[in-house]
This record gives structure tokens, sequence and C-alpha cells, in this order.
């Protein structure tokens, strides 16, 4: 396929020749910056599109080229077009493409427009390196590089101490997960003598013991790059403090593309935690569900906006990473992939609208300070209305399919405690029905609570024709067949549903028990929050709960027990180092050396009276002495 | 009795004796520089015996050197107390204790 072949180096070229440009020329030029970054961006759309569908169903094909060569060692940068990155590399094409115009409204006449433009584009480029990467060194390049945009982006109004501090504390969790990822690649290329992921699965198909006792440690200490990236418990507080960066940056990195990368690596090295006598995966569900459960319920207590968005990322990414968890080699994570594609629509398509409200209430973010906006924002309101219904779960919207898909493999995996995550799983599934009813009700219904949401307007075209393009995946990806690209992936069978009715209806058909407590909890979820938050003026819930919202509003306290672990950390490590300093090197060694030698001195110095006759005695000693000595031997 | 290298080299050691004595315990430099002499004069003694033994004239050249170093070494010697006289010092190893630390 050479045509081909030359297309997909263009997907990588075009964002990275954007972000140079941009950097070299455009950062005073606002409207080059926009230009060019918006076209790589759509150049990298048709791109990807053209590649997914030159590739035929279910194949998978290679390319590389030479990069590190140094003696047996050898890596390439090795791309790998198989449906797995084809659909991950498209969804992520199309979601920034739509998002890189949205912020040409919403950043327009910011100072810093050529920066963010130029921080875009590097994450653009950084991302599809992680999705094509074939080559586990590539992709670690590109999921540093990620981590690198990602901090350049939540700190781009660095004069905002918020911001500058969340930039910082994003970067180091991440550091500290990626460390744990970088030390598992060393040990699968040390055990396996390689690190491309093709050549690795074969090996580990042909011989599935190869890394002995070690394919547990291995497999989680990868796991651990994607602890921080996808911000799972417990380096999961760095995500919502993200939401100081600008909101379309919210809505990619840090809802729909960078954060769902630690789920896509999941699947990418899935043989890797599937191998026989691992028990990575088991470990994986739990934290994913004890992420999702902790993030669903602090949700349902914040009020800024992006936080409660944030927060049910967070839930949504620990429900995929429990969904990964909770395959097995006969049955793949298909159903996370699923999650996360349809998740990246909507949950994109909900902080663009959260964009839109903000910049039409004047950038409040605290959602008791709006109210009645749905007939003043009827664009932005009905879209986010489909975007919180799809990830609620309601049929026949996207999320509903995905999530079904999500439970039934969690109730068919077979994880020893598979009933107990399966509870975990609908409680959150309920939360999530509950807080996205409290967040719709009261920013869109009920009274004015100020002045300002008095004064919306609806936001000008530029904003609302991106909500519009992402509500359409939003509603009807479920219809898609999304799934089975993925299951072709995995060599599963794709299961075949003809039409829309005959796909709703499958979903309860293939099982129905999990159909039907998802559901279920949706509906209570949603009605427990009409009832708690319609026409509400004030929040009720902490009267009623108390102690528990208290915790939920304050995070259940994460960032103070860091903040705390941390301050007796340094303390103690600064308290031992001065110690070492103060008596160890400053006392024994240097004060040792000079009091040692000053002693000495001293000591000599009684025999220089200056008393010539003295002299000549002990020189007249020593030369006895010597005359002694030679005369002896 | 006849007198025999040892009855010389015991006279020499005597005289080395007491010069070092000399030049160790008495205070007045003059002293100490006649003390230096005799001990000179003591290994010349003992030179000029060897020589005598042996039948050869090697320790008498030696000898006659070393009575040439000694003239020349008291006229630096004595200039010096005479130096250190004229600065309104007493002569006395005592007082000369310049290189005390």
């Amino acid at each position: 396929m050479p045509a081909i072949e030359q297309l997909v180096w263009g997907i990588l070229l075009l964002p990275l020749i954007s972000a140079a440009g941009i950097t070299l020329f455009g950062l005073r030029r606002p409207r080059l910056a926009g230009v060019l970054s918006v076209g790589a961006a759509a150049g990298v759309a048709v791109l990807s599109l053209l590649v997914f569908t030159g590739t035929p169903f279910g194949e998978w094909w290679e390319c590389s080229a030479e990069w590190l060569s140094v003696g047996e060692l050898n890596v390439p940068v090795a791309l790998r077009f198989d449906p797995l990155s084809l659909t991950m590399g498209l969804i992520v094409a199309w979601v920034s493409f739509v998002i890189h115009v949205y912020s040409l409204g919403y950043m327009r006449g910011d100072r810093g427009f050529g920066r963010y433009f130029a921080g875009l584009s590097l994450f653009l480029f950084s991302m599809l390196l992680i999705v094509l990467a074939g080559n586990l060194l590539v992709l670690f390049i590109g999921w540093e590089l990620v981590g690198v945009s990602s901090y350049l982006l939540i700190g781009f109004w660095y004069q905002r101490p918020a911001a500058a501090d969340a930039s910082k504390k994003a970067f180091l969790l991440n550091r500290l997960g990626d460390f744990g990822f970088l030390v598992g690649l060393l040990l699968v290329w040390s055990k396996t003598g390689t690190v491309d992921i093709s050549e690795l699965e074969c090996k580990l198909a042909l011989d599935p013991g190869l890394l002995g006792s070690l394919a547990t440690a291995a497999g989680l200490l990868i796991f651990c790059g994607v602890l921080g990236k996808s911000a799972q418990f417990p380096l999961h507080v760095w995500l919502p403090d993200a939401m100081e960066g600008p909101t379309p940056v919210s809505a990619l990195i840090h809802a729909a593309t960078m954060v769902a990368a630690g789920v896509y690596l999941l699947c990418r090295v899935f043989f890797l935690l599937a191998l026989p006598g691992s028990a990575a995966l088991e470990l994986i569900a739990w934290v994913g569900a004890f992420t999702a459960l902790l993030a669903a319920v602090i949700a349902t207590q914040q009020d800024d906006i992006k936080r409660i968005l944030a927060y049910s990322t967070l839930s949504q990414l620990g429900y995929m990473v429990m969904a990964v968890g909770a395959s097995s080699v006969s049955q793949p994570p298909v159903a996370a992939m699923y999650h996360l594609s349809t998740h990246a629509c909507f949950k994109a398509l909900l902080f663009l609208g959260a964009g839109s409200v903000i910049c039409a209430v004047h950038h409040e973010q605290n959602i008791w300070r709006m109210g009645a906006l749905g007939k003043k924002m009827p664009v932005t309101f009905v879209t986010f209305l489909i975007a919180a219904l799809a990830l609620a779960g309601v049929p026949p919207l996207s999320g509903f399919f995905s999530k079904e898909s999500i439970l039934a493999s969690v109730l068919e995996s077979n994880v020893a405690a598979r009933h107990a995550l399966f509870a975990v799983a609908v409680a959150v599934a309920a939360l999530t029905g509950f807080y996205m009813t409290r967040l719709v009700a009261v920013t869109f219904f009920g009274p004015e609570r100020t002045q300002i949401a008095g004064q919306a307007r609806e936001s000008g075209m530029i904003l609302t024709i991106p909500l519009l393009i992402l509500a359409v995946p939003s509603a009807f990806a479920g219809f898609w067949g999304i799934d089975s690209a993925y299951a072709s992936q995995f060599k599963g069978a794709a299961v075949e549903h003809a039409g829309v009715f005959g796909r709703i209806a499958a979903a309860f058909t293939h099982s129905p028990v999990a159909t039907l407590w998802g559901l279920g909890a949706a509906i209570v979820g949603i009605v427990t929050g009409l009832a708690v938050y319609w026409n509400a003026a004030t929040d009720r819930l902490p009267e009623k709960l108390g102690l528990v919202a208290g915790w939920a509003r304050n995070r259940f306290y994460f960032d103070e027990l860091y903040a705390a672990l941390n301050e007796a950390t340094h303390e103690f490590l600064s308290r031992l180092a001065d110690g070492v300093d103060r008596w160890v090197i400053s006392g024994i060694m240097v004060r040792g050396v000079h009091g040692s030698i000053e002693l000495a001195g001293r000591l000599l110095r009684l025999t220089q009276t200056g008393n010539i006759q003295i002299h000549a005695v002990l020189l007249g000693a020593g030369i006895a002495i010597l005359l002694l000595i030679v005369l002896r031997h | 009795m006849t007198v025999g290298l040892n009855h010389y080299l015991a006279v020499s050691g005597l005289l080395f004796c007491i010069g070092l004595a000399g030049v160790l315990f008495r205070r007045n430099l003059l002293v100490v520089y006649m003390c230096i002499e005799m001990m000179l004069a003591a290994a010349s003694l003992a030179l000029v015996a060897f020589s005598r033994f042996r039948g050869d004239l090697d320790g008498q050249v030696l000898a006659l050197l070393v009575i040439s170093v000694a003239a020349a070494e008291v006229a630096v010697g004595l200039a010096l107390i005479v130096a250190v006289c004229r600065r309104g010092l007493k002569p006395t190893a005592d007082e000369l204790a310049g290189m005390k630390l």
C-alpha cells in the first residue's frame, strides 16, 4: 500500500510542522497560528479517514523508519495500523479537529493565542504518536510528550498561581506514574529482548512463560503509567486541578483523548496483562472500580461546572479501567475501548458546552450562580442535554450501548469477586445519573440565581457548530458498529446487529440482567436528581446527608492528606539530611580532619623552642637513631 | 706497651664527646665554637690515625681539607658573633631564639 504509506507520515508530520511553524513565526501572529493549527488538524482528520477506509476491515499493517540503532539495540519509529489504532486515531483526529475549530472562537483575543495553538498542535502530534506507535519505546516518547503539552496548556494562564500550581501538580504526578511505566518497559525489554509490540506479542504467544514470575510485576509497572496518565487512584488528584487550563484544553486533553490514552495502553498491551499466572488484571479491575465510585461520589457535591465534569471523567475512566481489568483472553477488552470512544465524543461535547455556558455568564463557573439558561441558550442546552443523557446511559444514545457492554463484560468476567464489582458498577451508574441531573437541572432550569445568568445570550456560531457536530456521534455512535471494529482487533467474534431497533434489542437479549440493572440504576439516579434539584435554590443534599456530603464536598480530603504526608516526609528527610550534614559531614569529616591535624601541629610546635642547642640535641638524636638502624641491618 | 690504632681512636672519640657535650650544654657562643673545633680536631685525628695504620696518604689529605674548611667556618662564625654583639645582644645561645614558632 504505497499510497497509504505516504499518507500516514503526513498524519504525524502535519501537526509537528504546525507546532514548529507557530513557535517560530506565529507567536505574535494569531491569524497565521490559527490557520496553521486548524489546517493541520483538518489535514490529519481527512488523512486518518483515508487511511481508515483504505485499510481492509480487520487487517493490520506496519511501516517504519530507522531511528535509533546502537549495537544490538535497534529501535525504529514503527507505526502500527490495526483496528484498535485506526479507530482510536480516527476518534482522536476528529474530536481534536472539532475542538481546534471551537478554540478559534473560545480563545479569540487572548494574548497567548499563538502559544495556545502551538501547544494544541504539539499535543495532537504526541497523541497520534501514542496511538499509532508500533513500538513501546516510541509510544513512551509520545506518552511523555503529551505530558509536556498537557503541562504547557494547563499552565496556559501562568499568571494565575492556581493554574501554575495545577500544571506543576499534573506534571509531577504524571512523572511519578511514568517512572513505573519506564521500569516496566525496561523489565519487558530485558526479559524478552524486544519492545516492538507485534514481536512481543509473537514471542509471548509462543512462550507464555517467558516473563516467568515477573509477569504480574511487568503488568503492574506498566499500569503505573496508566495510574498517572488516566488519573486513577491514588494519583487521581491532578485531574480536577487541571481544569485551570482553558476549557477546550480540558475537553480535548483532560476528557476525550490524553487521559483515555491510559486505557488505550492497557488494551494495546493486553496480551501482556492477560498472561497466564499474572494477577495484574484483577488488581486493575479493583483500582478502576474504586476510582469510579470515589470520583462519582465526589462529583455529586462539587459546585464548579468544570470540576463536576472532571470528576465525572475520572469516574468514567475508572469504569473503563475496570472493564479492562474484568476482561480476559476469551473476553477481550472491547467494552472498555467502546466506552472510551463514545465517552470521548460526549465528554468533549459536555466540556465544550460548559465552555459555551462559561463564556455566556462572564467566566462564572459556580453552577449555583447560574440557572434558567435553557431558554436563553437553546443550542448549547440541547446538545449538552444529549451528552448528559448519553453519559447517564439513556437509550438509544451512544453511552447506553457502551455502558451496557461494560456492565455485561463485568458480570460475565472471571474475576473472583465479579458480583461485588458489578454492584460497584451499578452504583456508579446510578450516581452518574444523579450528578448529571443535578448539573443540568441547576444550570439550565430553575430560577435565575444571579443577574449575570439573567443576561446570558447564546454563544456565536463558531462555538455552537462544533457542539452540533459532536452531538451527532454522542447520540448515534451506538449504531455505527464501533464495538465490532474493536472486536476484530482481538479476533473476537463481532456480533452483527441489524438496524437501529436490532441493536437496542440486542442489548437486552445479549445480557438482560446487566442491561436492566444499568438502565434501572440510571433511572433511579435521574429521578432522585430531579426530586432533589428541580427548581432548587440551594443545595439541599448537605442537610440530608450531613457528614458524607461534607466529605464529598472536600474531595474526601485527599489533597490535604497528600499535603500532610508530603510535609511529614519532607520534614523527616530534611531532618535526616540536616543531621547527616551537621554530624557526619561537617562534624566527623570536615572538623575531624581539621581538628586532628591542628592537634598534631600544636604538639609538634612544642619542639620548636628556637633554642639552637635543643635543635642540635634532636639532630644528634636523629642521626644516632638513623645510624643505629643502618648499622643493625 | 705499644700505642696502637685503638688508643688513637679512643682519644679521638673522647675528644669528640667532650666537644659534643660542650656544644650541647655551654651557653657562650665562643665556647660552643671552640667545642665545634674540638669535634673537628677529633675527626681529623681519627683520619690521620687511619692513614698512618693503613700506610697510604688518603686520610691525611682529607685531614688537611678539614682544617682548611674549619678555618673558613671560623671566619664566618666569628663574623656572625661580632654582628650579634654589635646589635647589643649577649652572645649566648639562649638569647638567639628567633627560630621559635
